[in-house]
């Protein structure tokens, strides 16, 4: 039911009621595993620079909000408190901006540009942390179609599938001329 | 160096070392590593939004991560590569920054 087209207004995304359905779980997860927006009473929170500049241990937050320098931990911290709040709030805000496309019924939006990329940002979110959960590989779509249904991760690999595809087609989209 | 940037701004902070890194001659690179997870057609598409390459560029860099394992996608001051790679993150991307040598 997934439809992804290029319109005279914009890209053009509709989605079905049980697709619009998972699209909201998803997105609900993401947003309670990044966190809520913290307190306004913290002057240096409210600056975007954040106290605690550890690496998440959680390897899925690890991985959406990696280190910058690879062999300079002390550079990695900085880094990290002068810009994981103000990612924090970017992944919030594009988890939202889909969240605010889905009806009971499923989704039908005609999105800019800049709207469309913040989907993209959105469904890629979701995609590392479930493929990051699921210890994806490069070969996960052979591993995936091998896989006995009765596995517990295959309804998983189904929605990363439907996820890949959702996102594909949104880039072949915007790459497409304007009509 | 990635002036044509589309992706949201953010917030921009006095960084107290910022100084010193302007007045270092060596450049500073933004490196993106490969992944399993990022498709190669959204990675491509992200180099052309935030750096603003033709298609053909961001491909061919996109092809280097996916088969080198790496590639430097820009350089520039400590602070320009600071800020390409805190926009490549908000799109997902693996990045990091690294003094040029």
């Amino acid at each position: 039911m997934t439809d992804v087209r290029r319109t005279r207004h914009g890209v053009r995304v509709r989605l079905a009621a049980d697709e619009a359905a998972l699209l909201r779980a998803l997105m609900e997860q993401l947003l309670a595993l990044i966190g809520g927006a913290p307190g306004g009473d913290d002057e240096l929170a409210a600056l975007g620079i954040a106290e605690n500049a550890e690496k998440p241990d959680d390897p899925v937050l690890a991985r959406l909000f990696p280190d910058a320098y690879r062999d300079d931990g002390e550079a990695a911290e900085e880094f990290r408190r002068y810009t994981e709040m103000g990612l924090r709030d970017g992944k919030r805000e594009a988890a939202g901006l889909v969240l605010g496309a889905l009806t009971g019924d499923g989704a039908d939006v005609v999105l800019d540009e800049e709207q469309a990329q913040g989907w993209l940002r959105a469904l890629n979110d979701v995609r590392l942390a479930l493929g990051t959960r699921l210890d994806v590989t490069e070969e996960w779509y052979e591993e995936a179609s091998a896989m006995d249904p009765r596995d517990p991760r295959a309804s998983l690999f189904a929605v990363y599938d439907w996820l890949t595809m959702l996102q594909e087609s949104l880039v072949q989209v915007l790459w497409e001329p304007l009509p | 160096m990635s002036a044509m940037s589309t992706a949201p701004a953010p917030v921009e902070l006095e960084r107290p070392d910022a100084e010193e890194d302007v007045s270092a001659d060596r450049p500073w690179l933004a490196i993106v590593w490969n992944d399993p997870i990022n498709l190669m057609s959204y990675v491509t598409y992200v180099f052309q939004a935030v750096f603003g390459y033709p298609k053909t560029k961001a491909e061919k860099l996109m092809l280097d991560v996916h088969h080198k394992g790496r590639a430097v996608v820009a350089n520039g001051t400590r602070e320009e590569m600071e800020r390409d790679v805190e926009i490549l993150h908000s799109y997902g991307l693996w990045a990091t920054v690294k003094r040029d040598d």
